[in-house]
């Protein structure tokens, strides 16, 4: 099992192999409900990037996802495993409103939007920081844990949004609508002139943040003494204790920026798209997150473009399900599942195969 | 006295498909196999209960069918995190998802009803029972309406989920299969130097737990409803989660957790925007909360310890 394959295999083919298989299994359900798969790519590829304006919530998304996929990816390298980058997202989401709500009429948005940003981080990771200390000073599971906080979020978000953060009860449950200085610029003027025409699209700043929060991960984890200690105790706890790096410090802090991380993903929809707080604006982008870490190897390399596919899935399959209405949107939460599943639970299927190819190939060179 | 009944009677209703997942759960995490996936085993038992139950009009087709798809959940669980030795958390995530896109996406597909299954008719259904003498004794004070609105009126999973308390109990702490589940997850090197497949306890245990969250999907789409809805186990899959976390892996204490989850969700219904004495119009999402909180506070050792099996969540590996 543990023999050594090229780097290129291990990090570059075999994800890959996962991947299509998943995609593979999702095609036969295609087929299964009576439809073309082959088809349905078409229309799906041509959905996320057909022009400008899908291009557009195809990056949208990715942005999301970007953060989501980060999140877990930076609590994987300490040996965690964070599955409330939903809850935490949620109220991350709380942050930015409460920011926004208080200073859009007397600030800027260039001004707005970095206290957003703080106020977005701070809140996710105190969401994270009751399961991380609980983790390391009591010993309960950070998994369970942060499941719970999902839902406690998710209770105390409608409680707050229906009660006293609602604006009136005809509109529903959620705030009023951000004024100018709650609004973020759009991107057009980047992709603008390369010819490319995001109309409405949604697509933001935000997105350039998530890009550089994806260059700050790398530093964090493959460059500071910190990121040293995290991975150390992701590989081997007892050998962090030994090296006597703090543990508490380490789950806690980890579990906080993960936790950060998932809560900034909330200024893309909230100040970006929606300019207003509302429910369940996360639409299970802290799970789509798992995915895309998984795929994207918990490395930013990986789960940037991991995140653009997963962006281009949700905007393709929008558009699938208007042409194809036997295949709903639940076509992208099943194929979501199916690449945890060969990427993350059975990424070590096709190995022993792999080893095999590949020593018999070096025994031929030999 | 009515409303209290009326009250436990709900608390019954809503208990039922947490007990039968939670004792799901406690099979699986008894043989070392966790299992956060009980949500969307549930989710594709509902559906495969309703679309067999609405296709041949038999209840027990559907049950059937709830029990095969829930199995073969199990079974993929089981070949990612037994035999590949894969992630059991990442699996259960992975299963969650499959499910809820799979029914809605087939759902959609086969019935064309916005992901909904055909209302079903009474005799695809599982129905109330009426115990005999209910009539009769409902003369009686206190034990004649506690008989006959209480214990009598619910529909045979209802009963089916109680009775598997007491057998659940003797099946893992009076039997050679119970003593090696559990070996299996306390200690799988011993159970293997004693010459008895790991692999093979554990796979049994995950069928356990499919057939019972097949079961719980059953109750919920033709036992108390007519029909499948999309999402319609709405998160039970993981309060059953937290009430096998409070019962700390014991089967009569998985029960007293899943009837106070249960009475929660009855008073969440019973009592939204009421206002009670004393503490004053209670919001229901707080309700909604309280069992995570409750399950939150127990990790945090406040409320005894909660220990889970030793050898849980870890794929066990015969040659080092």
């Amino acid at each position: 099992m543990n023999q050594a394959l090229p780097k290129w295999v291990d990090y570059g083919l075999m994800p890959l192999i996962n991947v299509a298989v998943a995609f593979l299994i999702a095609g036969l359900v295609v087929l299964f409900v009576g439809e073309s798969p082959v088809e349905a790519a078409y229309l799906m590829v041509r959905g996320a990037f057909g022009n400008g304006y899908n291009i557009g919530f195809t990056l949208f998304f990715a942005t999301t996802f970007i953060f989501t996929g980060l999140a877990v990816a930076v609590a994987f390298h300490a040996g965690l495993f964070n599955i409330g980058g939903e809850g935490q997202a949620y109220i991350g989401g709380l942050g930015v409103g409460l920011i926004c709500l208080s200073m859009d009429t007397i600030l800027p948005w260039w001004l707005t939007f970095p206290l957003a940003i703080i106020g977005a981080a701070l809140f996710g990771a105190a969401w994270a920081f009751i399961p991380a200390i609980l983790q390391a000073k009591r010993g309960s599971h950070v998994v369970i844990t942060t499941i719970m906080f999902n839902f406690i979020a998710s209770a105390l978000m409608v409680y707050l949004l229906a009660g006293p953060l609602q604006k009136s009860a005809n509109l529903g449950p959620r705030t009023r609508d951000f004024e100018a200085g709650g609004q973020i610029p759009k991107l057009d003027w980047l992709f603008s002139p390369f010819g490319i025409d995001m109309g409405a699209s949604p697509l933001n700043i935000t997105f350039l943040l998530a890009l550089i929060m994806a260059a700050v991960v790398w530093v964090i984890v493959w460059r500071t003494r910190f990121g040293f200690e995290m991975r150390t105790q992701g590989v081997s706890p007892r050998a962090a204790v030994y090296a006597g790096m703090p543990e508490v410090k380490i789950i806690v802090v980890t579990m906080m920026l993960s936790g950060g991380l998932a809560g900034m993903m909330a200024l893309n929809p909230v100040m970006g798209d929606q300019t207003r707080l509302q429910l369940d604006f996360v639409e299970g982008a802290g799970f789509v997150g798992i995915a895309v870490a998984l795929m994207g190897r918990s490395h930013p390399a990986g789960i940037v473009p991991a995140a653009i596919l997963f962006g281009a899935l949700y905007q393709g399959g929008a558009e699938l399900a208007f042409d194809m209405p036997n295949i709903t949107r639940d076509m992208i939460v099943m194929i979501q599942g199916l690449v945890i599943l060969f990427a993350g639970a059975m990424e070590f299927m096709f190995r022993p195969a792999l080893v095999r190819i590949f020593a018999s190939q070096q025994e031929k060179m030999a | 006295m009515d409303t209290l009944i009326q009250l436990l009677d709900l608390t019954v209703r809503s208990a039922v498909p947490l007990l039968l997942a939670c004792l799901a759960g406690l099979y699986s995490e008894r043989a070392g196999v966790f299992d956060i996936g009980l949500e969307g085993k549930m989710l594709g038992g509902a559906f495969a209960a309703a679309a067999a139950a609405a296709v041949t009009g038999s209840a027990w087709i559907g049950l059937f069918a709830g029990i095969m798809v829930a199995v073969a959940f199990s079974l993929i669980h089981g070949f990612a995190s037994i035999t590949n030795k894969g992630n059991q958390i990442v699996s259960g995530v992975a299963i969650n998802f499959m499910a809820a896109g799979l029914s809605a996406l087939l759902g959609q597909a086969w019935f064309n009803q916005g992901g909904r299954t055909p209302q079903l008719q009474s005799e695809a259904r599982f129905n109330p029972l009426d115990l005999p003498l209910a009539e009769t004794l409902s003369g009686i004070p206190v034990i004649g309406p506690v008989y006959q609105d209480l214990v009598s009126g619910h529909n045979l999973i209802a009963y089916f989920a109680f009775a598997m308390v007491p057998i659940t109990w003797w099946v893992l702490f009076r039997t050679r299969f119970g003593l090696r589940l559990r070996a299996v997850g306390e200690n799988p090197a011993a159970v293997d130097t004693a010459g008895i497949s790991v692999t093979w306890a554990r796979y049994r245990a995950v069928i356990c737990c499919g057939i019972l969250c097949g079961i719980a999907g059953a109750y919920l789409s033709i036992g108390v409803s007519a029909g499948y809805v999309k999402d319609m186990t709405a998160g039970r899959g993981f309060i059953a989660l937290a009430a096998l976390i409070f019962a700390k892996w014991r089967p009569v204490a998985a029960m007293w957790a899943c009837l106070l989850f249960g009475f929660l969700g009855a008073i969440e219904i019973r009592y939204q925007g009421v206002a009670l004495p004393i503490v004053g119009v209670v919001p229901v999402q707080l309700m909604q909360a309280l069992p995570y909180v409750l399950t939150v506070i127990l990790l945090a050792g406040f409320i005894g310890k909660a220990i889970p099996p030793k050898a849980g969540g870890v794929p066990y590996t015969k040659e080092r």
